[in-house]
């Protein structure tokens, strides 16, 4: 068993972060330019550390798969960012911020760390300004906001709908100005294969140069991984195709406790899946359900017809329309949290109401929106999502609903780290997506990108001060060490052993493979039978993989086929141990259904009394069944109740 | 309507940037309308793979049309025979049963081949890192209402961010041109009161850059906005050269 501290500050909530910037040591200027800094990954999280890191004086090396930095895939996200500014004067706060976020994620979240996270939300606004992120406005010239799910106030941020990649491009522009100055290094086609520990702490990483294919050595006082979630282990779901889990995944192998794997959240408007020849699903935003209206037939007859074709959706009389969410729950209407959403379609399509060919999916409906506000003002707000939708789909979404359906697109779980963000191994520290620690079992829409930027701009460069000022007398990692050398052996090898099986399967479709197990079994609802199921058939297909994959061309040049071949490899570990963890937590809550444990109108059932705890899953060796911590979640200032988005 | 083509496919291999490159021609068969354009190439790579060859390596990423990653010229055009789209976002649906697809890498001297269709595009970090960005370092920030910024500004300004960084712009010019690019970024931090302190500097040191890297001069045939995806104005580059001349004029 791990021993960890989630050294979460004493005293009242509102005064533990300021109590702890207090407590925690700084480093001095002249200090700091002797120290390195390994950050991996350049979304949100990444590029706002890499560059806030900078700022101060350290050296910074950082590290990404893309072409650029801003290719990361923070870019993708559409609708905000919520911050805790109360411009519209509709009594947010701070507290109603935390609190939201907390009920939001099922009371599975520390309640510090989110406290924290309500507490800077509203400088990551200002920073973004000063920037030059050209935010919406409105006609008197200040910021203008859109409500998002689970909150009752209109906190979200956003740039028409594409908030994602203006964000970036602001931590894109000052990771580019340190650049410039010269104190950050920027590596880009490269991606981390190891990280290298020396005596207990992360000194560095081990690289492919995915051009080249060189496997490099980078040393380093501290290794920060920002490398995202791993919800492609679905193999379908709406993160980019290169996105992965391996840098966490590396760090889990060497003792880094993977905390919560099974919290995956399934995003309720997606555009449905058309054949098994789709490599790709495509994300509707959130703030869509701003104006847009969820509904399915009331009558069987009607989705027959609609399913032949025979009808059209805008045909159907509004009696005979069943606004499910709005009829289930009244106070929050559309705007439930995403858990929800997703769950209510499923229940709705489960029983026969889904609205396309598949019976998989149904309509999101702007008639009444257009119909009260205009055409004009729609396209304002939405023309970029309507024109993506169209593109894709053939149909326009101003004339008839657009059809849409759950699909995976964020992991709540990750690597654990405590209240500095620091994982369980000295020096390595987990930030964004990758870390675990904001949104318990579900993620409230417009906060991650709050999440990433809070973690890179305004909580790591504190806390990664008092790590390093226990460091100002080491000396630059030397890379010539056995520690290093093993480490890329290790890769090496790996690289080697995967081209010599020469099998009959190609990546793709092994991976296909497992995200059929993972969808069917370790999705939106999940059950004991099913999830035993899943580690079989997951152990017997991580076995075939490595006897029968097929990876073309040779490890010296651009090959696309040994990255994924790399990334899978390391999914195939993953899936087994979301299905544990899965498994083990024997309740429903958040992203988290388990269907043995439901309320009689089929809401999540949790069970406080024996798994209000992260599950820490700590790595025990190639084929090791992990070993189970707990870390308890205390929450002694709000009360934990059952959510309630019906009244 | 779902429809399944057959195609013949004309696609650019080039083992890396020293080799020699060629045209392949490959045949696919019982592709959906439904299908994306890059899913069309995914299907293609899995039969190559069981072939026992080289699958066509492309760039591509979110496959939404928003990171800048695809980059593929496809019968003569950036990002394929649509509008306003990436060729992520370009549809199986645009093309006929036996139809002759052409597939090329963008063609720039300042964009040299990586593999097949890849390019290398850090000559676009190169000039944003020229000056690209609004010198604040992190903290000590105003409020984010201190400065109140016209709505027609902040548009204006959201509509030139809007550029992904592909390089469809330089692919389309003649000249092979990155001036729609690089106006941009300078129009859209200059139209805010934040970016335009810096105005003049960057408009200099971003052009500077830009001829050092091996791009090509403008020449106004606006080609390039034609096939940005994202629609970026031309009008932007006068506004560039405006910057520009009053930064040189100040000197």
């Amino acid at each position: 068993m791990k021993q960890f501290d989630s050294k979460i500050p004493a005293g009242p909530l509102a005064d533990k972060w300021k109590n702890h910037k207090a407590a925690i040591k700084v480093v001095s200027p002249a200090n700091k330019r002797k120290l390195d800094i390994i950050v991996v990954g350049t979304g949100l999280g990444g590029a706002s550390a890499a560059a806030s890191l900078a700022d101060l004086g350290y050296n910074v090396k950082v590290f990404c798969i893309s072409d650029s930095p801003r290719r990361a895939h923070s870019i993708a996200a559409q609708g905000g960012i919520n911050a805790a500014k109360n411009y519209q004067n509709d009594n947010d706060s701070v507290y109603r911020l935390f609190y939201d976020t907390i009920k939001g994620g099922d009371y599975r979240a520390r309640e510090a760390n989110v406290y924290r996270l309500a507490e800077v939300s509203g400088a990551i606004i200002d920073q973004c300004v000063a920037q030059g992120v050209p935010f919406a406005r409105d006609y008197g010239g200040l910021l203008d906001n859109r409500s998002f799910g689970g909150a009752q106030v209109s906190r979200t941020f956003y740039a028409k709908g594409q908030t994602g990649q203006q964000l970036l491009l602001g931590a894109y522009a000052a990771l580019n100005k340190g650049i410039a100055r010269g104190n950050i290094k920027s590596y880009v086609r490269h991606e981390m294969l190891d990280v290298v520990i020396i005596d207990g702490k992360a000194r560095g990483i081990i690289t492919r140069n995915l051009v080249t294919g060189e496997i490099e050595r980078h040393g380093a006082h501290a290794v920060v991984l920002a490398t995202g979630g791993y919800g492609n282990v679905f193999f379908l779901s709406t993160n980019a195709m290169n996105s992965n889990g391996s840098a966490a995944w590396q760090a889990y192998k060497k003792g880094a406790m993977f905390a919560n794997p099974c919290f995956t959240q399934i995003h309720p408007t997606c555009i449905p899946v058309h054949g098994d020849q789709q490599s790709k699903l495509t994300l509707m935003s959130e703030s869509l359900r701003n104006d847009g209206r969820i509904w399915v037939p009331k009558k069987k007859e009607d989705v027959e017809k609609i399913r032949k074709k025979q009808i059209k959706a805008s045909s159907i009389a509004e009696e005979d329309r069943d606004y499910y969410l709005e009829r289930r729950y009244p106070a929050f209407g559309n705007l439930v949290p995403r858990d929800v959403a997703s769950r209510a379609a499923k229940e709705r399509c489960d029983a026969g109401f889904g609205v396309n060919e598949t019976g998989l999916a149904v309509f999101l409906d702007f008639s009444t929106a257009i119909n009260r506000l205009g055409q004009k003002t729609i396209e304002a707000r939405y023309g970029n999502l309507f024109q993506m939708y169209e593109k894709i789909t053939d149909v326009n979404p101003y004339e008839e609903p657009m059809m849409i359906y759950p699909a995976v697109h964020y992991t709540m779980g990750g690597l654990w780290c405590d209240y500095n963000l620091m994982t369980n191994i000295p020096g390595l520290y987990a930030i964004g997506e990758a870390n675990f620690s904001d949104h318990g079992a579900n993620r409230l829409g417009a906060s991650a990108l709050m999440q990433g930027l809070a973690d890179g701009y305004f909580i790591l460069p504190y806390t990664i001060g008092d790590y390093l000022s226990h460091e100002i007398t080491s000396p630059k990692v030397n890379t010539n060490t056995s520690e290093f050398e093993e480490a890329e052996k290790a890769v090496k090898a790996r690289i080697e052993k995967l081209f010599s099986i020469k099998g009959k399967k190609t990546v793709d479709e092994l991976h296909k493979e497992l995200g059929h197990i993972m969808w069917d079994l370790v999705g939106m609802a999940r059950n004991e039978k099913g999830l035993e199921q899943a580690v079989e058939r997951i152990k017997a297909l991580r076995e075939e993989f490595w006897k029968n994959v097929y990876v073309p061309g040779t490890n010296n040049s651009f090959n696309p086929e040994i990255e994924k071949a790399l990334r899978l490899a390391d999914f195939l570990e993953m899936g087994e141990v979301m299905a544990y963890d899965a498994y083990n937590r024997n309740e429903s809550c958040g992203g988290h259904f388990r269907e043995e444990f439901q309320t009689e109108e089929g809401e999540a059932k949790r069970n406080d009394e024996e798994y209000t705890y992260v599950a820490c899953w700590e790595y025990t060796g190639e084929g090791q069944k992990p070993v189970l911590n707990k870390e308890p979640l205390n929450f002694e200032f709000i009360k934990v109740a059952q959510r309630n988005y019906k009244e | 309507m779902e429809n399944k083509l057959n195609l013949t496919l004309k696609v650019w291999r080039q083992a890396d940037a020293k080799s020699k490159g060629r045209f392949e021609t490959y045949k696919v068969n019982d592709i959906s309308t439904e299908s994306s354009f890059l899913e069309m190439l995914d299907i293609v790579n899995n039969n190559l793979i069981h072939e026992g060859k080289e699958p066509i390596a492309f760039d591509h990423d979110c496959r939404e049309g928003i990171c800048g990653m695809c980059s593929l010229y496809i019968d003569g055009r950036a990002h394929g025979p649509d509008d306003d789209i990436t060729t992520c976002q370009l549809h199986m649906r645009k093309f006929k049963n036996g139809d002759t697809i052409t597939i090329e890498p963008w063609r720039s001297a300042a964009f040299p081949v990586i593999k097949d269709l890849v390019v290398d595009r850090q000559a676009f970090d190169k000039i944003l890192q020229a000056g690209g960005f609004v010198t604040v370092n992190t903290g000590g920030i105003p409020d984010g209402n201190a400065i109140p910024i016209s709505k027609e500004k902040a548009d204006e300004s959201m509509d030139a961010a809007s550029c992904i960084g592909c390089g469809a712009c330089v692919a389309t010019c003649k000249n092979g041109s990155a001036m729609l690019f690089v106006s941009a970024r300078v129009s859209s931090l200059a139209l805010l009161p934040q970016g335009k302190i810096e105005g003049a500097r960057r408009a200099k040191a971003m052009v500077a850059k830009m001829d050092e890297l091996g791009f090509g001069g403008c020449t106004n045939t606006g080609a390039c906005e034609a096939e940005c995806p994202k629609g970026i104005s031309i009008s932007h580059i006068a506004r560039l050269n405006r910057e520009f001349l009053c930064a040189k004029l100040a000197e």
